[in-house]
């Protein structure tokens, strides 16, 4: 369960002065749904799903993570949370084991109960063949699915991804939304960055289309395909970014 | 639970660091070779350079002197010498290092002498060249003699003893032990070699566990875990120090290895036993073990400010830019405290590293002044403890974290 409370980010940049990054967003996602955050580079998507996950602290307004509070209590929030990005990468000098194993530790599991759910994760994905193999001899498949272990080791109610397909090869691709529907199944709460059309179609429960840091509309495919009256999922976003898009760029 | 987490924390960067080659360079192979091959490699290299110089037979130029046959005659039978007849070309011979010297009898020298009338015998050398120096030194220590001998006979003549020209004599004692002599010698050294191993040994990882992180995206995904920063930071600063420790205990450790080595080795020959006792050090446990503890706080205030400065850095290349510079930070105050005449004072002790490596100078030489160690040792806890709270406060900014 997430809930963003008129979640906003400012920064201070030298040259441009202050920049709304984040402005006053607002939505709730659901256990078992997943929530997609649609938007163009540079929207505010990375710094939304960074304020959720306590690697950034709002400026404004707050988000509820599984009844925590993201700036009052933001190491329970991660406790419940498993996040994963393009940008997270492995310790390169670890074997995909130890990698694994260090988040376990960091989030408190004892060592009975490490061995259990590591022998567990590397099962289910097949991943005993490179168990010991350091990160940094891994292909990007297998890299990818120890960012996979790594963030269910803890098992956490919450996962947050940000732009996870960024980057990979197609067959890659396929293991992270097959691992996000697998999420929802399992009953987890699951939000998720992208600006890849095909991926919000085959995923999302609720869309968000988010620009200029503000959220323009959330809805259902079914319910924005009705308010716009299109079919197509692009020809909506750009139907309802366009507006924001130009004045933007006037200024 | 915390002191857990700083301990995994702790327990991976170690992993990583020991798996990492180039910390095993700095903090592990670079001090352990670099005493050895210092102190030994470079001190049996000058006893060799030294005693092939002394070896080697020196062609020394005699000009004129065919009216002083006695003078000429005794220099012949100089030993190690080897008088040559006179070139027009002496000068260039001398530069171009064919000959090492040339004597020059004034005409009519021994006739003047024997007069009383006062004459000039010159040497040619090559000033500051070793084998020139030595040459230079036979030639002028036979004149001497002669003169001496020639001061004698006058005397004698005149029936007056030789007290006459040297009344009383001057002897000057060392009453000094010989480990504060070495001390003196060498403790700077000591002091300064341990403070800058502590700095290199501390660079590496800083640079690795904060701007490498970053480079590798690795800050990220650490930064999503459960822990705390002020416990990531501090998990991250211990194995800085680790680093920085070990470099200098090991570099304190093959240092007296290295010594005792090399003084044993020089000992057993005959002429190294006086060089030996130039050397000899008197690094016992007790020292070691003041030197180790006066390092613990430097090696705080180091780790924490170069992590400190890393961590602004995105990349490791623009890390090592910034870190680079600091190496003469330090340098500069550890050399002041070689310099000859630079004493302990109690306004020097508030001066971080200056005061350590002065101290460490003391120690070396067995000297304890104990209200100047708590001074140093105090104020360079407080700067080691204001940097480590720097570098916390840095890691909980998210604009140094992410800067961009």
């Amino acid at each position: 369960m997430i809930e963003a409370r008129g979640l906003s980010k400012r920064f201070q940049d030298k040259k441009r002065g202050e920049i709304r990054a984040v402005d006053n967003v607002t939505f709730s996602c659901q256990p078992g749904k997943i929530y997609g955050l649609l938007g163009a580079n540079g929207a505010g998507k990375t710094t939304t799903l960074r304020m959720l996950a306590t690697i950034l602290e709002p400026t404004d307004g707050t988000a509820i993570v599984c009844g925590h509070d993201v700036i009052d209590d933001p190491e329970k929030v991660r406790a419940n949370v498993g996040f994963l990005s393009t940008a997270t990468a492995l310790y390169p000098r670890l074997s995909s084991q130890e990698m694994v194993e260090y988040f376990g530790r960091l989030n408190g599991l004892d060592e009975a109960t490490l061995k259990k759910r590591v022998d567990n994760i590397f099962n289910r994905l097949d991943m005993n063949d490179f168990r010991d193999r350091r990160c940094d001899k891994l292909s990007t498949g297998m890299k990818q699915k120890t960012s996979i272990a790594r963030t269910l080791v803890h098992d956490p109610p919450v996962m947050i991804f940000d732009e996870p397909t960024n980057g990979l090869d197609i067959m890659t691709a396929r293991t992270i939304t097959a691992f996000i529907r697998e999420c929802r199944n399992n009953g987890k709460t699951v939000i998720f960055s992208t600006h890849i059309m095909s991926e919000v179609e085959k995923l999302c429960d609720t869309i968000g289309i988010i620009q200029s840091g503000k959220l323009l509309v959330e809805g259902s495919l079914a319910q924005l395909r009705d308010k716009y009256s299109e079919h197509d999922l692009e020809e909506i976003f750009v139907k309802v970014v366009t507006p924001h898009y130009v004045a933007e760029e006037n200024n | 639970m915390s002191i857990r987490n700083v301990g995994i924390v702790y327990r991976k960067e170690l992993t990583e660091a020991i798996r990492d080659r180039r910390t095993v360079v700095s903090a592990i192979l670079v001090p352990l070779l670099l005493f050895p091959v210092l102190s030994v490699g470079f001190g049996a290299l000058a006893v060799a350079l030294v005693g092939k110089a002394k070896d080697e037979v020196p062609k020394v130029m005699l000009r004129g002197g065919d009216d002083s046959p006695a003078v000429v005659e005794g220099l012949r039978k100089l030993e190690k010498i080897d008088i040559v007849p006179e070139t027009p070309n002496w000068k260039d011979q001398i530069i171009n290092k064919e000959i090492r010297a040339a004597v020059e009898i004034p005409a009519g020298f021994q006739a003047d002498v024997a007069g009383q009338k006062s004459d000039t015998v010159k040497i040619y050398n090559y000033d500051g060249e070793l084998k020139s120096e030595f040459a230079t030194e036979k030639v002028e220590k036979y004149m001497k003699e002669y003169r001496d001998q020639v001061i004698k006979d006058r005397l004698a003549a005149k029936n007056l003893p030789d007290t006459v020209l040297k009344p009383f004599e001057v002897k000057r004692e060392n009453v000094a032990p010989p480990e504060k002599v070495s001390g003196a010698a060498f403790g700077g050294i000591i002091g300064y070699m341990v403070i800058l191993l502590c700095m290199t040994g501390a660079m590496y990882p800083a640079m690795d566990l904060t701007a490498g992180e970053k480079e590798r995206g690795t800050m990220e995904t650490i930064l999503s875990s459960p822990i705390s920063r002020t416990h990531l930071v501090l998990g991250k600063f211990f194995l800085i120090l680790t680093a920085a420790l070990g470099t200098a205990a090991l570099s304190v450790l093959s240092m007296g290895v290295s010594f005792s080595v090399l003084s044993h080795y020089t000992g057993q020959t005959a002429g190294g036993r006086a060089a030996a006792a130039g050397f000899l050090l008197h690094l016992g446990p007790k020292t070691v073990i003041s030197v180790f503890l006066m390092a613990l706080p430097i090696a705080v205030l180091f780790s924490s400010v170069l992590m400190t400065i890393a961590l602004f850095a995105k990349t490791y290349k623009e890390a090592q830019s910034y870190l680079t510079p600091m190496t003469f930070v330090v340098i500069i105050p550890a050399v002041a405290s070689m310099l000859p005449g630079v004493e302990l004072t109690s306004k020097l002790s508030l001066i971080p590293i200056l005061s350590t490596s002065l101290l460490c100078k003391e120690l070396v030489a067995g000297t304890y002044h104990w209200n100047l160690i708590a001074i140093i040792f105090s104020s360079t806890c407080v700067y080691a403890a204001a940097a480590l709270f720097i570098a916390i406060k840095m890691f909980q900014r998210e604009s140094v974290l992410f800067r961009s």
